[in-house]
């Protein structure tokens, strides 16, 4: 989609207007999370305490630790423990269909759309994690550390133009191995690129967890009657008399799919995961957060 | 019409709808419901999944034949069906069709309406010339225009009975000019009772061609006021049957409704009209309630009589000195005794004797009064008819023009007299018996009436004659004379329990009640009505011909010389008001029964043949919504047994849930121990203000006063009472201590409720801001908390105690009040305006009744705190000086109890003298006796 300068700024100044709310409510969920010391649990570079060694050959004079050697004979060193920083791609699903949200019967029912709830979560967690050190980038550019970082991630989602078509594929040209990958999105429609994407990373080493982030809508199928169901783009669509008939029908299909793509995750080391807009956000952001962890 | 075997069609063009009844198949058949746009995602998922139990396209047979039939009905009921059609013979002619529309037509309006009706559609299927005349008196004057019938047929069915009787135009030859060619058959629809020119119309008519009468189906009956002292009704009928009269007005709650119902007495018979007499034998309270009789099971205009004046209560006027404002004062005010015994039962009306005359009032009393400047005011107004009823008192027994009043029933010897008094002898008197055929007459004297003092009369030739009421010693009690059409009634005592316990008893109200039925009620009669300024009548209320009530703010006031012609065209039967005076315009009156000479009398027999069109449309609505509910069920999948399961266990829920009062009644009333104890004894309480240490201060301050107050004096009170205002019980408290602290939370608004119910029932509240040493060290100002706590109470006007308050000496004698401070105003209700200090005497005569709030700032619980063993808790002063101070607390802290307790006790005048002495000998503070 070609858009003029101003049109490219008049959406950008409108989604940045959504910003600060994206930034709070993901900042409100991250600090929810306090990072642990994300040590490797061994000796190595790092800032935290490890242990008191005995000096031995090969360490400089420099890194014996004066005052623990003055009450004893021996020389020791202080070891630190090693930390390393990880890189972690977090992949926000920009398809139509994910710009839905289900209408509530009263207003406690009002829900975000799907797509607002992953960015929420995608950018919480970029939040954390570069609270805890790591390197964060949203898939397809470089993962960097530091707070400036998080600012830019969170540009970048809100910015971030919907696909033309109903789902989005995750870009399998910028896998890194050593990397850690997120995947956020509904994965309503093909299931072969994921499929495929996982274990093209699975392949390169990559490990990660995918997401499915669901309108309760979605999950318990509530319509009855006659409905023609349409898809975001309308490309799609599904003329129906007895819309309630359908439903056991649906949910399977649901749980299907979900099987599959559960069993494709582990068998590629993933993780895949559910989560429903209805439900808080932060207990999503936890689950995530483990599976980096793990 | 079109005949069918034994149906009719009145409109049969209609029944040609019919034949499109199969186009309404088809479109009802081919109508499948529009399905529903839905953005979804998951699309994907639901690709090429079928739909498990297709619903149908198509409307299933039966709902489209229940919707076809229903259809089907509704056009065979608008094509007018009649079972068994009356099929008249075809008369020619022109035809004059005469409805009486007064309110005796008002009971059987429907079949008249369908009767004249029939004879319209009869004319139109004919083609005859047809005239109208609804005999309401409304129309216009002038010949009667004949045209097609059918044209006729809405003004009929838009005529309504009127709430006056029949009236027929006052020139029948005038009124037939027009008549086309051909002999003019009548059908008169009538409602049996003569009317004005009724015979002269029937002559002219029947002059004219045939004359066909429909007889009222029904007896007429009437209700109708009886002129007399002691109104009373009389119930009019046709037939001898004695149809109850119910009086209706509002019950105590305000709602109309039945009150009583009369039975009517013994009948005659007189001209095929039976007469009732009906008493209105009911008590004054009720009587005075009622706002309209009406004949049980009638509906018409002349079956409703509405009470007025004649039947309503009588209006007093009151006149005597304003009662005081003090509480408990209204028990010494005349005006309050005949207050309580005349407002049951009439209207009072209170002022001076100017104002009073002005509301034209059927009685006015006086309490006690003489030489008035209106008394020729008076006196006009008594001869014009007004009864005066006057009472005795100190001011007429001193004044000195007792002879000159002219309203006197006889002549009074000034001075009055005292029997059974501290210096007279004798016993206060009884009262005689009643003469049998006076006034009282059956009033039983109580024996325990006492009369203590009297004003007396001087012996005259007509004094026997003038009494109505003596005592014992048959000296007058009650007198009364006639003036010109009034009358002057004297009660030899005061309206007040002073002279006598005669107003304390139920014997006055019921004299009260006697000598105001006996007072002429103001009815204007018509010369007066028309004389005076206000002789227009403006109607508040106006009945129907159905004798309901109906709004009257479109019609015009209606002038007094009419009003007294009866009800009739823009005067509908109603209450009319001018000015203070009501009166009713009932249509019910003597029956006079119509003669039809020459006419021929229709025999109700020949019904004009079942009208099938409201059963039919009935059907067709039960199917249609039958429909809505089988179109419904459709819709919702058939899942009926869901939804009735969950209907059930809702209403099951609903009966079961217990009612909210039944819970209430349940749960027994809590009565706190401390205020059991309080009740018990003479408990002094104190105000929980949430800071610990004030509140044990209080505590030790009032046993430290409980303590002294029981060696000292004969009050014993027992340990202090702390009350928490938000839940406590103050009704059996009598002293209340409130210390004013800062963060003190302000009471819930039950609690200021209740805290002016307690000042109000007598108690007294001592607010105590305990900043005394203000203007020394400093301290925190509590005014500001002080404000806001008491400002939601009913305090009157303070001020600071003055130095001859019953305070200072209602135990010891005191000039000032200090507690742990001393020099600080304390404030208490402000003495009236008008005391003065009598020559020689030491104290002003100041308020009766207790100050409901002392308010001061000396901290006198702090001086009064003595611990368990008896020792102060608080150091006052300094040396034998502070120990003095705290002695004088204690007075004062003894004399606020002794004034909370017995009141203005000490302010009475007998204990100067007494006090005097003590003054003259002591000049400090020394021990008074109580």
């Amino acid at each position: 989609m070609m858009a003029s300068p101003a049109d490219l700024r008049t959406r950008a100044q409108s989604a940045a207007a959504a910003l600060p709310a994206l930034v709070l409510s993901a900042e409100r969920l991250a600090a929810m999370i306090a990072p642990g010391a994300h040590g490797l649990r061994r000796g190595g570079a790092g800032e935290d305490f490890w242990q008191y060694r005995p000096a031995g050959q090969g360490d400089t004079a420099r890194s014996i630790d004066w005052r623990r050697s003055a009450r004893s004979d021996q020389q020791f060193v202080r070891d630190r423990e090693a930390q390393t920083a990880q890189a972690v791609q977090i992949w926000v699903s920009a398809g139509r269909g994910m710009d839905f949200a289900g209408s509530g019967s009263g207003p406690r029912d009002e829900r975000p759309t799907k797509r607002e709830r992953a960015q929420v979560l995608g950018l919480a967690l970029a939040m954390l994690l570069l609270r805890g050190g790591e390197k964060v980038a949203l898939a397809g550019s470089p993962p960097r550390a530091g707070r400036v970082q998080g600012d830019r991630i969170a540009e970048a989602l809100a910015l971030q133009p919907l696909v033309e078509d109903d789902d989005d594929i995750p870009p399998a040209q910028s896998l890194r191995p050593n990397q850690r990958v997120i995947l956020l999105g509904d994965f309503l429609g093909d299931v072969d690129p994921l499929t495929d994407y996982i274990a093209q990373a699975a392949a390169m080493g990559v490990r990660g967890a995918a997401l499915q982030v669901l309108d309760p809508d979605e999950e318990v199928f509530p319509f009855a009657g006659a409905v023609l169901f349409q898809s975001a783009t309308g490309r799609m669509r599904h003329d129906t008399r007895d819309a309630g008939g359908l439903r056991d029908a649906y949910l399977s299909r649901l749980a299907e799919r979900r099987a599959l793509l559960t069993d494709t995750a582990r068998a590629a080391g993933w993780h895949f995961g559910t989560h429903d807009t209805a439900t808080p956000p932060a207990s999503a952001l936890m689950w995530l957060y483990r599976m980096l962890e793990g | 019409m079109l005949i069918l075997g034994p149906l009719g069609f009145a409109t049969p063009w209609l029944l040609a709808a019919l034949a499109a009844q199969p186009v309404l198949w088809l479109i009802l058949r081919a109508m499948p419901p529009a399905p529903k746009r839905l953005a979804f995602p998951g699309v994907r998922l639901l690709q090429g999944l079928r739909d498990r139990n297709p619903v149908a396209q198509r409307t299933p047979w039966w709902l489209l034949l229940l919707r076809i039939l229903a259809v089907g009905l509704l056009i065979l009921a608008f094509a007018g069906p009649l079972w068994k059609p009356v099929v008249t013979a075809p008369a020619s002619g022109p035809l004059l069709v005469i409805v009486d529309s007064g309110w005796a037509a008002a009971p059987d309006w429907s079949a008249r309406q369908a009767r004249a009706e029939r004879a319209l559609n009869d004319a139109a299927a004919a083609g005859r010339p047809t005239a109208l005349l609804m005999a309401d008196g409304q129309g216009a004057d002038g010949p009667l225009a004949f045209e097609a019938a059918d044209r006729l047929i809405a003004g009929l069915n838009g005529a309504a009975p009127q709430a006056w009787t029949s009236r027929l135009p006052d020139d029948p030859a005038g009124a037939l000019v027009d008549v086309p060619e051909g002999p003019l058959s009548t059908l008169w629809v009538a409602d049996g009772l003569d009317g004005e020119n009724r015979a002269a119309w029937l002559s002219a008519l029947s002059e004219r061609g045939p004359v066909t009468v429909v007889p009222p189906g029904r007896p007429i009956t009437a209700l109708s006021l009886a002129e007399g002292d002691t109104p009373s009704l009389t119930l009019h009928g046709t037939d001898a049957l004695p149809r109850a009269i119910l009086a209706i007005g509002p019950d105590p709650q305000g709602i109309e409704r039945e009150l009583a119902k009369l039975t009517p007495g013994d009948p005659v018979t007189e001209g095929g009209i039976t007469r009732h007499p009906v008493a209105i034998d009911l008590p004054p309270e009720l009587r005075n309630r009622i706002t309209r009789f009406q004949i049980e099971g009638e509906a018409h205009a002349g079956g409703v009589v509405l009470a007025d004046d004649r039947v309503r209560r009588r209006k007093v006027g009151l006149v005597g000195d304003q009662d005081s404002a003090a509480e408990g004062q209204q028990l010494l005010s005349p005006l309050h005794y005949l207050r309580q015994a005349l407002e049951p039962t009439s209207d009072v009306v209170e002022g001076g004797l100017g104002d009073v005359l002005n509301t034209a009032p059927d009685v006015i009393v006086l309490a006690d009064q003489i030489g008035m400047p209106e008394t020729d005011q008076l006196a006009a107004w008594v001869e014009d008819g007004g009864m005066l009823i006057r009472f005795a008192g100190p001011r007429m027994a001193a004044s000195d023009r007792l002879a000159d009043d002219p309203l006197l029933p006889v002549r009074l010897r000034p001075g009055g007299r005292d029997i059974g008094g501290a210096l007279s002898w004798g016993d206060p008197r009884g009262l005689a018996e009643f003469s049998g055929d006076g006034l009282f007459a059956g009033l039983a004297a109580p024996e325990d009436v006492a009369i203590r003092a009297q004003l007396m009369a001087e012996p005259a030739p007509d004094l026997s004659s003038r009494t109505i009421a003596s005592l014992t010693d048959n000296t007058p009690l009650i007198t009364r004379a006639e003036r010109g059409q009034g009358q002057v009634v004297l009660f030899h005592v005061t309206a007040n329990a002073e002279w006598s316990n005669l107003p304390i008893s139920g014997l006055f109200v019921e004299m009260l009640d006697r000598l105001v039925a006996s007072a002429r009620a103001s009815v204007p009669d018509e010369a007066q009505a028309t004389d005076r300024e206000q002789s227009f009548w403006t109607p508040e209320l106006v009945l129907d011909g159905y004798g309901r009530t109906q709004n009257a703010d479109d019609l015009a006031p209606v002038l007094g010389g009419d009003l007294a012609l009866g009800p009739g065209p823009g005067q509908p039967a109603g209450l009319y008001r001018a000015g203070e005076r009501q009166q009713a315009l009932n249509a019910g009156g003597p029956l006079v029964l119509a003669t039809w000479p020459g006419a021929v009398i229709e025999e109700a027999a020949s019904a004009p043949g079942r009208d099938l069109k409201p059963p039919l449309i009935v059907i067709a609505v039960l199917l249609l919504a039958l429909d809505a509910l089988a179109s419904a069920l459709l819709a919702r999948g058939m899942r009926v047994r869901r939804g009735a399961t969950a209907a059930m266990v809702v209403g099951a829920l609903i009966l079961m849930m217990p009612a909210p009062g039944a819970q209430a009644q349940a749960t027994p009333t809590e009565i706190d121990e401390e205020t059991i104890r309080a009740a018990d004894e003479v408990a002094l309480a104190y105000v929980l203000t949430g800071e610990e240490d004030v509140d044990l201060l209080s505590e030790q301050g009032l046993s430290g006063l409980a303590r002294v107050m029981s060696l000292r004096t004969s009050v014993e009170p027992g340990a202090p009472v702390a009350i928490d205002l938000d839940t406590a019980d103050l009704s059996v408290l009598t002293f209340l201590y409130w210390p004013v602290t800062e963060g003190q939370p302000t009471p819930s608004p039950q609690a200021y409720v209740r805290l002016n119910h307690f000042l109000r029932s007598g108690g007294m509240i001592l607010f105590d801001t305990r900043d005394g040493d203000l203007a020394g060290v400093g301290g925190p100002d509590m005014s500001g908390t002080l404000q806001a706590l008491a400002a939601p109470l009913d305090v009157p006007p303070l001020a600071p105690i003055p130095d001859d308050h019953v305070l200072t000496r209602s135990f010891y004698l005191l000039e000032d009040f200090p507690g742990r401070w001393q020099g600080n105003p304390v404030w208490a209700e402000a003495p009236p305006a008008g005391a003065e200090r009598l020559e020689g005497q030491p104290f002003r005569t100041l308020n009766d009744g207790v100050s409901p709030v002392v308010i001061g700032a000396n901290s006198w619980a702090a001086a009064w705190a003595l611990d368990e063993s008896g020792v102060p808790v608080l150091p006052v002063g300094r040396g034998f000086e502070g120990e003095r101070q705290r002695e004088m607390a204690f007075r004062f802290g003894i004399n606020l109890i002794m004034y909370v307790l017995t009141g203005n006790y000490k302010s009475d005048q007998v204990h100067v003298p007494a006090l005097l002495d003590r003054l003259r000998e002591e000049s400090g503070e020394i021990e008074v006796m109580p």
